[in-house]
């Protein structure tokens, strides 16, 4: 087994898993009909790309464990996603801008990873990228659509954006598992992946009238397991019934 | 003695779970078929990542081909190439005309941000005049779409490539 390889593939699949349970848990509680369909439709889409992306980790640990044990019977500091994915959904305009900040990412993610030269990966990143051009198109429209709303609409979103900036700059973080995963060609290069990312906010957040916080301050360690306190929070709900009781199935 | 063109035509009556007026092969989710004239192994591919029907649409292919005699019947799943809508067929799209739910549209790159809404015919009185609700319907395929001239609320099966 190639540690590197696996946390590559964790770091990738604990980014929807996290991503797409945050998302259901506006299941029934959408401002409106069409965006509680919407959110569930995207946590979805996220959850089936997680659903590939950890039974090909579990297949490449190569221990016997099922994509299934690694998402219910793993640890908080066994997981490799971003804090940004964790944060808590508050009001949907904070939810529609920590889908921004991640769909804008992801997008060129996939598009590289389509040329590596894992084919699983290459695989999921092809099938994953058609469905993540849809997440962006919707959550770049609602940040315009609500940064250039009303005055409460503007107000809140800039909120939003002034509290989960500190999270953007981990999307760019990378250890000596990418310098491994790209001498190995399973990593594409992605020396340009915050120029192209900036592009895309700089011109969202122009058309919705939005200011990029000047704080400075960065927060980090998801990639590593250290996370914020709300993923205990996520997996104590999410693991509850596999933990109770162990192997059920239904 | 089972051939891969009986395989096709049985196909053909396993119908789609969520939108039951299409068969798996209208739909383009059939990749190949393979017989050694008594057992059959069938590729197929999901439309989404997520799509909850796979695992019923393999079974119910298990459970068809049985029913016509095939001994043993294995279903594999594959992702590439990732499933298009280019991949349903004509008479598939005439069927969901037919149906209500507007077939895809050649819609442009989604990449593009700040593109216009693709314009989308409503099935009932073929009408342009129509507006998109959402990207997002009761299905992962679908969108919602509603005509300004005949009122018709309408599933639109969204362009995928």
């Amino acid at each position: 087994m190639n540690q590197a390889h696996v946390d590559f593939v964790l770091r990738i699949a604990d980014d929807s898993l996290i991503l797409g349970h945050r998302l259901s848990e506006w299941c029934g509680h959408g401002p409106v009909l069409e965006e509680d369909i919407a959110m569930t439709n995207i946590a979805l889409d996220l959850i089936g790309q997680a659903t590939s992306l950890l039974n090909h980790a579990a297949s490449l640990q190569g221990e016997g464990r099922t994509g299934d044990d690694l998402a219910f019977l793993r640890f908080d500091r066994e997981y490799r996603n971003l804090l940004l994915v964790e944060q808590p959904n508050g009001d949907f305009g904070m939810t529609m801008m920590r889908q921004f900040l991640f769909d804008a990412y992801r997008t060129i993610l996939f598009e590289r990873l389509q040329s590596s030269s894992d084919e699983m990966i290459a695989a999921i990143a092809e099938k994953s990228l058609k469905e993540t051009k849809y997440h962006l198109k919707h959550s770049s429209e609602w940040v315009i659509r609500l940064g250039d709303g009303t005055e409460e609409s503007h107000a809140r979103i800039q909120e939003s954006l002034n509290t989960l900036w500190r999270y953007a700059n981990e999307l760019f973080y990378t250890d000596a598992v990418d310098d491994e995963m790209r001498n190995a060609g399973i990593l594409p290069d992605l020396s340009d992946l915050r120029q192209q990312w900036e592009n895309t906010v700089n011109h969202v957040f122009q058309e919705a009238t939005l200011t990029i916080p000047a704080n400075n301050w960065k927060q980090e360690g998801g990639r590593k397991g250290m996370h914020s306190e709300y993923l205990g929070y996520i997996l104590a709900e999410m693991q509850y019934m596999q933990r109770a009781y162990p192997n059920m199935e239904w | 003695m089972v051939t891969t063109s009986d395989l096709w035509l049985w196909l053909e009556e396993v119908s789609d779970p969520e939108i039951p007026v299409l068969t798996v092969v209208d739909l383009g989710v059939i990749r190949s078929v393979e017989t050694d004239g008594k057992n059959a192994h069938i590729v197929i591919t999901p439309t989404y990542s997520g799509c909850p029907a796979m695992k019923m649409i393999e079974d119910q292919i298990i459970e068809k081909l049985k029913e016509k005699g095939v001994d043993e019947c294995t279903v594999a799943l594959t992702l590439s190439p990732a499933w298009t809508t280019d991949w349903i067929s004509e008479e598939g799209k005439n069927k969901l005309r037919e149906y209500g739910i507007a077939p895809p549209e050649n819609e442009p790159d989604k990449t593009v941000l700040f593109a216009k809404p693709t314009l989308v015919p409503c099935p009932k009185c073929n009408s342009s005049n129509t507006r998109m609700i959402s990207l997002f319907g009761s299905t992962a395929c679908k969108a919602h779409y509603q005509c300004n001239d005949c009122l018709e609320p309408y599933d639109y099966f969204k362009c995928l490539r």
